[in-house]
C-alpha cells in the first residue's frame, strides 16, 4: 500500500492557485525528488503532504499510522530561546539518551549533543534536524531543500548520509532540491513540478522529457551545464564575478 | 491563619502567585517575540473594566472576556498582511483609548483608573488572594500539561504539524492563559505590573539558562526576588509598591546582563 496518495489536489493560497490537479503516490522505501522553478509550489506540496495546508480540492490519503520525519527548508531558532541539541531532540516527545545518541550518530552529528542550537553551523544544524526527524522512526522522511546554504562538500556529505539512512532504515524519502545533478544521481523517481505535475518518472526519463527541458533548458544547458558550473566553483572560488554565465541558476539559489 | 492578617504577607503571597503563572508564560512571550502581547492584553483589560462597570457584571468576568477577545483577535489576524508588532501596537493603544472613552460614559460610578493601571498590591484581601492563587494554579497547570507541544509550536509551526501538534491550538492555549492571568491579577496588581512581570523576569533569566525549562524556573526565582525585594523596599523607602517591584525587576535584568557581558557572552 502506498504511504501517501494525492488525488487531484488543488491548493489555493491567498486567491492564487498554487497547485493544480496534482496526483501522486509514494511507495515504501523509494527516494523521490521534486524539482521545479521558484514559485512552482514545491514547498506548498510538501506542506500539504505533512498536513500544514489543507487542499481546497482533491484528497490526501495517508497510510494509517504513517510516521513522517520532516526537515524544513530553514528553521530560525530565536536566540532568546535557550535550547541544547539534546533538549531539541526531545521535542515534542521525550526520547531516551540512548535513542538520542543513536540518532545523532546516524545523522553524523554524534559530538554535538550538548551544544546550543543557535551555536551550530549550517551543516551541523541540518544534521541535527535530520537526527530529530529520524527519532520518530519515520516511514517517510521529507526534506525541503535541506542542503540550502551548505557548500558543495557539505551538501554532498549530507546526501551521502541520506542514502545511508535509507539503506539502514528502509524509509521512503521525499525531497525538494535545486541541485539537479545530485538529484539525478540519487533518486529513484523525479517529479517535475510547475504548479502542476509537468512530467515524472526515472531521472533519465525526466531529464529527456520536453516539459523538463522547457523549464530547465535542454541537455547541454540543463543538468550538465549546472554540473560544470558547480564543478568550476571549486577551482576558482576566489573569483566571485561570474554572474553573467550562470545567470538563471544563481538567481534561483539566492532568491529561494 | 494569623499570618494572613499581615497585609505585607498577603501582598507578597499575591505577588508570588502572579509570578508563578507569569514567569513561565513570559518566557513564551519572549521566545515568540510577542513582547507587546502582554501590554496589548493588559490595556484591553481597561476596556473590560469599563464594560463590566457599565453592564454591572463582575470586573473579573469583564476583563476575562475582553482580554480573551483581544487575544483571539491578535492570533487570528496574525499572518494576514500585518506584522505581529504592528498589530499588537495598534491593538494596545486603541484598546486603552477605547477603554478610557468607555469609562467616561459610565455615570454615577467613580472609577479610579489609576487603581487598574497600577493596582494596589498592599490592599490585597483574602478573597483576592484566593482568586490569584486559583488562577495561577490553573495557568501553570495548563502550561505544564502542554509544555512540550507549546515549545514545539513556538520553535516552528511546520515542524509542529509534522509531529502532530497543531500550532493554532497551542497559540489559542497561550492566549487563554494570558487572558486568565490578566483577569485574575488586574484588580490587585494593575496592568503595568502584569505586563512587567511577564517580560522582565524572563528576559533577565535568559543569560543563565541552557534549556527552556531552566529559563522558566530561573525567571520564577528572579520574579520572586523582585516581588519580595520590591515590597520590602517600598515599605522601607515609603515608595509606591507596584512601581518599586518593577524597578527591582529592572535592576535584576541589568545585573543579569552585566554578568553576561563579564562572562564574555554575545548579546542576545
Amino acid at each position: 500500500m502506498s504511504l501517501i496518495t494525492l488525488a487531484n489536489v488543488n491548493v489555493r493560497l491567498g486567491g492564487r492557485t498554487v497547485l493544480e490537479d496534482v496526483s501522486l503516490a509514494l511507495e515504501p522505501g523509494e527516494i523521490v525528488t521534486i524539482v521545479g522553478p521558484n514559485g512552482s509550489g514545491k514547498s506548498t506540496l510538501l506542506r500539504t503532504i505533512i498536513g500544514a495546508i489543507k487542499p481546497s480540492d482533491g484528497m490526501v490519503l495517508r497510510k494509517k499510522g504513517l510516521k513522517i520525519g520532516y526537515v524544513p527548508q530553514k528553521l530560525h531558532i530565536d536566540p532568546t530561546l535557550p535550547l541544547t541539541v539534546r533538549r531539541f531532540l526531545s521535542l515534542p516527545k521525550r526520547v531516551s539518551d540512548d535513542d538520542a545518541h543513536a540518532a545523532l550518530h546516524d545523522a553524523g552529528a554524534g559530538h554535538l549533543c550538548h551544544h546550543q542550537m543557535t551555536d551550530l553551523s549550517g551543516g551541523q544544524f541540518q544534521r541535527v534536524m535530520l537526527a530529530r526527524a529520524l527519532l520518530s522512526n519515520p516511514d517517510l522522511l521529507i526534506l525541503d531543500e535541506a542542503t540550502q546554504g551548505l557548500d558543495q562538500p557539505g551538501s554532498a556529505d549530507f546526501y551521502t548520509q541520506i542514502e545511508a539512512v535509507r539503506r539502514d532504515k528502509g524509509c521512503a524519502i521525499l525531497m525538494v532540491s535545486h541541485e539537479l545533478h545530485v538529484v539525478m544521481a540519487a533518486s529513484d523517481r523525479v517529479i517535475c513540478l510547475n504548479g502542476h505535475v509537468c512530467c515524472h518518472g526515472t531521472p533519465e526519463h525526466v531529464a529527456s522529457a520536453p516539459e523538463y527541458r522547457a523549464l530547465f533548458g535542454n541537455g547541454t544547458h540543463g543538468a550538465l551545464a549546472l554540473y560544470r558550473h558547480e564543478h568550476s566553483h571549486e577551482h576558482c572560488d576566489h573569483d566571485h564575478d561570474h554572474a553573467p554565465q550562470i545567470g538563471a541558476h544563481t538567481d534561483e539559489e539566492q532568491s529561494a | 491563619m494569623s499570618l494572613l492578617d499581615d497585609f505585607m504577607v498577603r501582598a507578597i503571597l499575591a505577588g508570588l502567585g502572579l509570578v508563578i503563572a507569569a514567569a513561565p508564560l513570559g518566557c513564551f512571550v519572549v521566545w515568540r517575540r510577542m513582547a507587546y502581547f502582554g501590554d496589548a492584553t493588559a490595556h484591553a483589560a481597561i476596556l473590560g473594566v469599563a464594560l463590566a462597570l457599565a453592564f454591572n457584571v463582575s470586573i473579573f468576568a469583564g476583563v476575562l472576556v475582553v482580554a480573551l477577545i483581544m487575544a483571539l483577535a491578535v492570533s487570528s489576524l496574525n499572518g494576514r498582511g500585518f506584522a505581529m508588532d504592528t498589530l499588537l501596537g495598534v491593538m494596545a493603544h486603541s484598546s486603552l483609548a477605547f477603554g478610557l472613552v468607555a469609562v467616561s460614559f459610565v455615570h454615577g460610578v467613580r472609577v479610579d483608573l489609576m487603581a487598574y493601571l497600577f493596582g494596589d498590591i498592599l490592599a490585597v484581601g483574602r478573597s483576592d488572594l484566593a482568586v490569584i492563587w486559583v488562577g495561577a494554579a490553573l495557568v501553570s497547570g495548563l502550561l505544564y500539561w502542554r509544555w512540550s507541544a507549546l515549545l514545539t509550536a513556538t520553535l516552528n509551526p511546520d515542524l509542529a504539524m509534522a509531529s502532530g501538534v497543531s500550532p493554532k491550538r497551542e497559540q489559542l492555549i497561550l492566549s487563554l492563559a494570558l487572558a486568565l492571568v490578566v483577569a485574575v491579577a488586574i484588580k490587585v496588581v494593575g496592568t503595568l505590573l502584569i505586563a512587567a512581570m511577564l517580560l522582565i523576569p524572563a528576559a533577565a533569566a535568559r543569560p543563565f539558562a541552557r534549556t527552556p525549562e531552566r529559563m522558566a524556573v530561573i525567571a520564577m526565582v528572579i520574579g520572586g526576588i523582585a516581588i519580595f525585594g520590591g515590597i520590602e523596599s517600598a515599605f522601607a523607602f515609603d515608595t509606591p509598591t507596584g512601581p518599586t517591584i518593577v524597578c527591582v525587576a529592572a535592576l535584576l535584568f541589568t545585573l543579569a546582563n552585566l554578568v553576561r557581558v563579564l562572562r564574555g557572552q554575545s548579546a542576545r
